[in-house]
């Protein structure tokens, strides 16, 4: 019997391969030459990103499955892939400043990002409960490693143990709900329990709800959210960019297809936890944030509240949900980045300043970097037309769809508490008096906030192509 | 007929002019200059083009004119613009007034010129977008990105608590709001479109109806502002810049009387008139509670925020009474009333760009130095005042003609508003105007420029044209409002009918 004819064809994992063994020629190459090579390892990362993106969009159109069921390639992951593949390129990108510090120069980084991204794909494209663990714990295990890398400073190493702690936690969570599931439907492959797991019995439901609570740590969704501020205040800012985008982009993914493709004969169970688990995350996201003073904290506390609306979709659990959480997760990626490169834009004599106070009259030492900072926010809160309005107005139209009156209620008031610390930044920069110069931005940060700020801004032109390329990848699910 | 999309132009034009003054650099006197003058052209062109629309457009034909349809999103929701009787006066006003608003800035504002007049700009896109969307989508767009030029302008330029009138307005506003975008989703899984000619004849359950209604109740309730969530309006009055004020009160504010013609009055009418009485008695408590309240101000733009929402007060009861006389008279209300708060808020910042201050106190016996000035505020206090003769007089009249016929207790209190209105507006007056020059910060006060008559006497020669011939105003929304009075009075009479044979 052959390799191929069994359903292990190697195409549909060929944007994988490349990407491991161009990691590992990257390994050799920062090994055998030292850090002196962390600049050149870090643009051909950037490549590697590139090509890796290119090969994934070119791959035949259409469901393929490999591997006998654990590998699945369809519109849904490349449209997340890609994403992913996207906000780990920037973050690379955004890191040049960071890693051209002497004292900084570790060419492990741009590798271990590249690894994390690896994980993440092989997350996305997860046909049953091993991959889905494989994945995470590559994902996982690079992060952790990159939360710390900032090896001299105390906060960044608490940041990394912290994570690691935390994150094993959810992992055997998420491995003791697996074991359960397997235990009492027979099988691993989303597709097998799916056709188990019609009606629910309890020992299933014991095992989905710590699988989703491992995944509700992954996207940092309440009550398992607590090292997200810490994490993203302590790690080093481009780290933080990258926690805020490609793994949220990877565990939404993952979440989305097991909850729709494994467990759809028991929607009203898991229903009834992204409903609580969405309100709780949207709630703390916005009331917490209010009394927050450094803006990385106040990021984190902003994406609990952004990973909470996403929720909302999946919550609806139907075809335009899906397209709520991909229409979500594109323009919540791209706020992101584009916020973070402003993040990083902040510096002050060389140092990088975080506190929001600092940010006091920007809009007269630096009024372009206010104004688009300013639109981030208010598509943050949601307001249109700014791409953020799109986000909530599609998450949001499938609850309501989805008859979930409550919770998109209860969302929508949660964004209008939250306009609130988004709006109090936006005071900061256009009401107050100057705090002072900052320095002149660096070319690849101009570059980053130039192509997402105006994705923000000019959304609603070229809203229509990507609503059709979410609903189809949306429908490649069902 | 057209061969131009000549209401996408009217909207985008302001924009466009926007661009330009921010490629216009520069910090100095000149660059400032600059900013001033593309500004005052782009809005003098824009309200040419829109000049246009009146000339072409079609007062006998009660549906949508100048239809443009691109698409836009996927699965139902398009680009889609059109005016009609209703729509076109509020799109002739914005684009009438934001040159007054640009000219009355003009020595006002010397910090940040530039940014100033883009928020203007971007502001009167906005405006003119909301008024002539066809698409809910579209229109909840541009009713609520509005709010973030608003916010910034009473933020950046304002007075001293600038920041929490600007966060007050902002947060006020945007809660009513997202109320309503949920109704409008639900609307879009009830039609399958967003679309507001479609959903104008798309029956809707009447479970839907009543809490689509509250909804939207929510969002134009809050904007209009009606009592008890008015008080947002009178802080961000206040502390606006003068052009802020005006553009609050002459358009902002007609965002909800649009909003409740265009929605609730068409795509509700059964819950419309269920909820008559709400309105109603929200409408009499307002005109007559908020105007006591004008009688107790000591800052005279705070009076005129009281004032306009008892005036607005009348506008809802007109509009929800659903005969020709209310409706048509909401209309004309809040068309006239746009002149006469804008130009009210025009006069209060001609003294204040003299003597930095809005007490009423600080004031007395300008007529001795200003006889122009005195002139032209009586005009418009008068107007305010709902003097026969001036356009004040036509709108109220005609929304309490229309309520009579359907409330007569209604009617009856909101006629107290207009013997209050009397009180507070002549006692503002007089106070301001009249009795000896006796304060010496006074002494040097100079009367209207040039450039502020040049503001002030077009407003003046409208008010008392409209006052005397409504009827271009009238004329041309008549037969859209007849078509809705129609609409409604229809649906309304076919449940009772239903319910009498049961």
């Amino acid at each position: 019997m052959s390799f191929e004819t069994a359903g292990y064809q190697l195409a549909p994992v060929l944007p994988e391969i490349v990407l491991a063994v161009g990691a590992m020629a990257l390994l050799m190459l920062g090994a055998y030459r030292g850090q002196g090579t962390t600049g050149a390892v870090t643009s051909l990362a950037v490549v590697l990103l590139v090509v890796v993106g290119v090969l994934e969009y070119m791959l035949p159109a259409g469901k393929q499955v490999t591997f006998g069921g654990s590998f699945i390639v369809d519109d849904f992951a490349r449209f997340m892939k890609i994403l992913a593949l996207i906000g780990s390129a920037v973050t690379l990108v955004l890191s040049t400043e960071f890693l051209s510090d002497p004292s900084r120069r570790i060419f492990e980084y741009a590798i271990l990002v590249l690894l994390s991204t690896l994980g993440m794909m092989v997350l996305i494209s997860a046909g049953d409960l091993i991959s889905l663990y494989l994945g995470l714990e590559l994902m996982s295990l690079a992060l952790y490693v990159v939360a710390a890398s900032n090896r001299d400073n105390a906060k960044s190493t608490e940041a990394g143990l912290k994570y690691f702690v935390l994150g094993a936690l959810s992992s055997g969570m998420l491995l003791y709900g697996a074991s359960l599931i397997y235990g009492f439907t027979g099988t691993v492959s989303f597709t097998g329990i799916a056709a188990a797991a019609t009606i629910s019995n309890v020992g299933l439901v014991f095992g989905l709800v710590f699988l989703l609570v491992g995944l509700c740590f992954k996207v940092s969704a309440v009550p398992f959210h607590m090292w997200t501020p810490d994490v993203y205040e302590g790690a080093p800012t481009p780290v933080t960019a990258f926690f805020a985008s490609a793994p949220k982009v990877a565990a939404l993914a993952v979440f989305t297809r097991v909850t729709l493709t494994a467990f759809p004969g028991i929607v009203s169970q898991w229903q009834q936890i992204l409903v609580f688990v969405a309100i709780a995350s949207m709630a703390l996201g916005s009331f917490a944030a209010i009394g927050q003073s450094n803006i990385k904290r106040l990021m984190a506390y902003s994406s609990i509240g952004h990973m909470g609306f996403a929720l909302v979709g999946l919550a609806s659990g139907t075809v335009e949900g899906a397209q709520g959480v991909l229409m979500y997760i594109v323009i919540y990626v791209a706020m992101t980045l584009g916020s973070f490169s402003i993040i990083l834009a902040m510096r002050r004599n060389g140092q990088a300043v975080e506190q929001i106070s600092d940010f006091a009259g920007l809009s007269r030492t630096n009024p372009l970097l206010a104004f688009m900072f300013a639109m981030l926010l208010f598509s943050l809160a949601g307001i249109p037309p700014l791409a953020g309005f799109f986000a909530k107005w599609y998450v949001f139209v499938a609850a309501i769809k989805a008859n979930l009156f409550t919770l998109a209620v209860v969302g929508v008031l949660t964004s209008v508490v939250g306009a609130y610390y988004y709006l109090a930044i936006v005071k900061t920069m256009y009401f107050d008096e100057p705090a002072g110069q900052v320095d002149p931005v660096r070319v690849e940060v101009k570059t980053v906030l130039a192509v997402f700020g105006l994705f923000n801004i000019l959304f609603a032109l070229f809203a229509g192509p990507v609503v059709s390329v979410a609903s189809a990848a949306a429908k490649s699910l069902f | 007929m057209t061969t131009w999309p000549i209401l996408s132009v009217t909207t985008f034009l302001p924009l466009v002019g926007a661009l330009i003054v921010y490629l216009s650099r520069g910090d100095d006197e000149a660059a400032k200059r600059n900013s001033r003058w593309i500004a005052l052209w782009t809005t003098l062109i824009t309200f040419a083009v829109s000049v246009i629309l009146v000339m072409r457009f079609d007062p006998a034909n009660p549906d949508f004119q100048f239809v443009e349809k691109a698409n836009w999103l996927a699965t139902g929701i398009t680009y889609h613009m059109g005016v009609d009787g209703i729509s076109l006066p509020l799109v002739i006003l914005t684009t009438a007034v934001m040159p007054f608003c640009i000219f009355a800035s003009w020595k006002a504002i010397t910090n940040r010129v530039r940014e100033y007049m883009m928020a203007f700009l971007i502001l009167e896109t906005l405006m003119v977008g909301t008024f002539s969307a066809l698409d809910l989508v579209l229109f909840y767009l541009f009713f609520e990105g509005g709010l973030i030029p608003m916010f910034l302008i009473i933020g950046v330029w304002g007075g001293p608590r600038r920041v929490y009138a600007s966060f007050k307005f902002f947060l006020y506003t945007l809660l009513g709001s997202v109320l309503m975008l949920l109704a409008i989703m639900a609307l879009y899984w009830n039609g399958g479109t967003t679309d507001i000619p479609t959903l104008m004849h798309t029956a809707v359950p009447r479970s839907l109806q009543t809490w689509a209604w509250l909804a939207f109740f929510a969002s134009f309730a809050v904007k209009m502002p009606m009592w008890p969530v008015h008080t947002w309006l009178p802080d961000a009055h206040v502390e606006a810049p003068t052009a802020g004020s005006v553009v609050l009160a002459a358009i902002l504010l007609k965002m909800g009387g649009y909003g409740f013609l265009r929605f609730s009055l068409p795509m509700f009418p059964l819950a419309s008139h269920d909820f008559a009485p709400l309105i109603f008695t929200l409408s009499a408590i307002a005109i007559i509670y908020t105007s006591l309240v004008a009688l107790m101000q000591e800052d005279m733009k705070k009076l005129i925020a009281y004032s306009s929402v008892a005036h607005m007060g009348f506008v809802t009861m007109g509009i929800f009474a659903g005969t020709m006389q209310g409706v048509a008279g909401g209309m004309f209300q809040m068309i006239s009333h746009g002149i006469v708060s804008g130009a009210l808020f025009l006069c209060v910042g001609v003294v204040y760009d003299r003597l930095h201050t809005r007490e009423i106190a600080a004031y007395g016996g300008l007529v001795n130095r200003m006889p122009l000035y005195a002139l032209t505020f009586m005009v418009f206090t008068m107007a305010n005042v709902g003097l026969p003769g001036t356009s004040g007089f036509v709108g109220e009249f005609m929304t309490l003609l229309g309520t009579f016929k359907v409330s007569i207790p209604t009617a009856f209190f909101a006629t107290f508003g207009v013997i209050l209105s009397a009180g507070y507006a002549l006692w503002l007056y007089r106070k301001v105007v009249f009795g000896a020059l006796v304060k010496p910060s006074l002494a040097s006060m100079k009367d209207l420029t040039f450039r502020e008559c040049l503001t002030l006497f077009p407003m003046i020669a409208l008010t008392i044209l409209f006052g005397v011939y409504p009827k271009p105003v009238l004329d041309m929304s008549a037969a859209s409002v007849q078509q809705l009075v129609n609409n409604y009075n229809t649906a309304v009479t076919a449940v009772k009918a239903a319910a009498l044979l049961q």
